[in-house]
């Protein structure tokens, strides 16, 4: 893989975060993120469908219209979110269950739009691919980071499995959405610090 | 003594100067120097204040004010279990062992855990160790029920201490009360061990029972069921009579303000929060506007639900049952006249004094899930703060321009 081709896909992870840089996709990540299942299931689902517009709309660049670009890239997303719920609901029933309205949503979250406007408009399919793929585990990795550490501190559980002690009592804030947003805050603190990102 | 001080200055301080060894550790050579004696700085720009009272002796008298709180609930958390307990022997000094045995390890702990973040923040950032983590730390204990498990105290004091405060960057940045923050994060994080009716008394499970330092327990009880006066007051079904279950359950107006009652361990006695109240009006550290209109907004609401037509029992009682009731008193006492958290302006520390004292009243009476309205509303009023001192400030802006304007006009 050529250098710049890495820098495409890696850049998301840390240095240009959708979630904890550029503060993307925050609502979905407080309302998914009770449990780590749920998370990953989401990050798959975000994953795919950013991969693929991105692909999608940088094939159509050359012949989508300008002036009614955005209603084309709404449409091509919003048919690869369909399409992703009716997988999610034929296969993985109960946590699309659980996930409820949240994968509906895809279709509004910033990440997806942003991707499409910001770079796939621009580029050819190959680079498209990547950045997409980056930018949906990028956020897929925040969002497990901040589901471990809710079912752990919250249920005591990893994926359903029992990881504390009996004696563990559960933490009841970091359940509600209150709770994420503080940890999620706090991984947002260590990462600038790490990265000495500052904000302009 | 004279001696000594030279000697720290020539031979113990420059290590700790820029440059010196110990140049990190600066913050806690200046902190215990600073306790110690009163610096000998001098201020090297204007103004030129000169009074002699720093922000350490500000701090350390309202330790002192704390002081009755702090000796009455050793005595009542103590006297509580005794009760309880069926300690038949139980005489005044093996309540205040007992109560110490309670409550001093949660005071120890809330100072131990904090004080090491407040240090560590202190070393990282390079700044001075700030005294008002001294306020903090007795602040908390205060507003925990005695059964608090340690860790819990731990875990919220860390809470308090690094969300509510150090995030912001330090004392003087915070925008909540950090030991309100620290007891809202326990209320949410772990509600069976702060709130309920299981929790104001203790048990005989605790090390040392039976000897001859605490008396005899002649049963042990398993778990002392004790509601404290509001939720006793919330539970009261429609139509029904508030007053009349207060005193079937215990509660007279007299032992209220008194406070031998279970409940927090420093906020059950309206007396001894007076008399650190009285001290702290003395001294003029804590404002009497916020004291004032607090009490003022708490009666107005009180008599508002009087006289409205509810079918609720609660909303008939009379104002001056929520002024003794709870942690009301304590609040608006210790926890709304923090400096940094309230409002600046005075006509803004009026309007955040009555809005606490009338959310206190609507959140106990409206929503019985959360009997302890005082700390919600103190919180939420932290943050309506600045917008209040906003307008405050706007408002005189638009007087004094339109009083110019007369002027240049006549």
């Amino acid at each position: 893989m050529t250098s710049a081709a890495k820098k495409l896909l890696m850049d998301p992870f840390s240095d240009n975060n959708p979630v904890t840089i550029q503060v993307l996709g925050i609502c979905s990540a407080l309302a998914v993120t009770v449990k780590v299942d749920t998370a990953i299931v989401m990050t798959l689902a975000l994953t795919s469908v950013v991969t693929l517009s991105n692909v999608v709309i940088s094939l159509l660049r050359n012949v989508i219209p300008p002036g009614i670009r955005m209603i084309v890239e709404m449409a091509i997303i919003a048919s690869l979110v369909i399409i992703a719920d009716q997988l999610l609901r034929a296969f993985l029933f109960d946590i699309s269950k659980q996930l409820s309205v949240f994968v509906g949503l895809i279709i509004t979250n910033c990440i997806v739009m942003g991707r499409a406007e910001a770079f796939a408009l621009q580029n050819p399919p190959k680079d498209s691919l990547l950045d997409g793929l980056g930018n949906g585990l990028g956020y897929g990795i925040v969002l497990i980071t901040v589901a471990t550490i809710r079912e752990l501190l919250g249920f005591g559980t990893f994926l359903n499995f029992k990881i504390m002690p009996e004696s563990f009592v559960g933490n009841g804030l970091v359940l509600l959405a209150p709770g994420a947003f503080i940890i999620l805050g706090l991984l947002i603190w260590a990462q600038r610090t790490v990265s000495k990102y500052v904000e302009e | 003594m004279k001696f000594l001080f030279d000697f720290m200055d020539k031979n113990i301080a420059p290590l700790f100067e820029k440059g010196g060894k110990f140049e990190r550790l600066h913050p806690l050579f200046e902190a215990g120097d600073t306790f110690a004696r009163t610096p000998g700085d001098v201020t090297p720009s204007a103004p030129h204040v000169r009074d002699s009272i720093d922000q350490k002796r500000l701090m350390i008298f309202v330790i002192y004010a704390l002081i009755p709180c702090i000796l009455f609930g050793i005595w009542n958390a103590g006297s509580q279990f005794n009760l309880s307990n069926n300690v038949e022997d139980a005489t005044l000094m093996t309540d205040l062992i007992r109560g110490s045995a309670m409550v001093l390890p949660i005071i120890l702990v809330s100072y131990m855990v904090g004080g090491v973040w407040e240090v560590l923040f202190a070393l990282v950032r390079r700044h001075e160790i700030n005294e008002g983590f001294l306020v903090t730390g007795m602040l908390f204990p205060l507003v925990l029920p005695p059964t608090l498990p340690l860790w819990q105290v731990a875990v919220g004091v860390s809470f308090g201490i690094v969300i509510g405060k150090e995030i912001f960057g330090g004392v003087g940045y915070n925008i909540l009360n950090p030991a309100l923050t620290a007891r809202a994060f326990l209320f949410f994080a772990y509600p069976a061990q702060i709130s309920g009716d299981k929790v104001w008394v203790g048990t005989a499970h605790t090390a040392f029972d039976n000897s001859i330092f605490f008396g005899t327990v002649a049963e042990n009880v398993d778990g002392v069921t004790m509601a404290t006066p509001l939720a006793v007051a919330a539970a009261v079904e429609k139509g029904g009579d508030a007053i009349g279950a207060l005193n079937e359950a215990g509660f007279s107006l007299f032992n209220m303000t008194m406070g031998n009652i279970p409940g927090c361990i420093g906020s059950t006695s309206a007396v001894a929060i007076v008399l650190g109240a009285l001290f702290l009006l003395a001294t003029g550290i804590a404002s009497w506007r916020v004291m004032l209109s607090g009490v003022i907004g708490c009666a107005a609401m009180g008599w508002l639900f009087n006289v409205l037509p509810l079918d609720n029992a609660f909303a008939a009682l009379p104002f001056i049952y929520h002024l003794v009731m709870g942690g009301f008193l304590f609040g608006i006492v210790f926890m709304a006249t923090d400096p940094v958290s309230c409002s600046a302006t005075n006509t803004g520390k009026l309007i955040y004094g009555f809005l606490i004292g009338a959310l206190t009243v609507l959140i106990r009476v409206a929503n019985p899930a959360y009997p302890e309205g005082a700390m919600l509303a103190i919180l939420f009023m932290n943050v309506m703060a600045p917008l209040i001192d906003h307008f405050v400030v706007q408002g005189h802006i638009k007087k004094r321009t339109a009083y110019a304007r007369a002027l240049n006009n006549a």
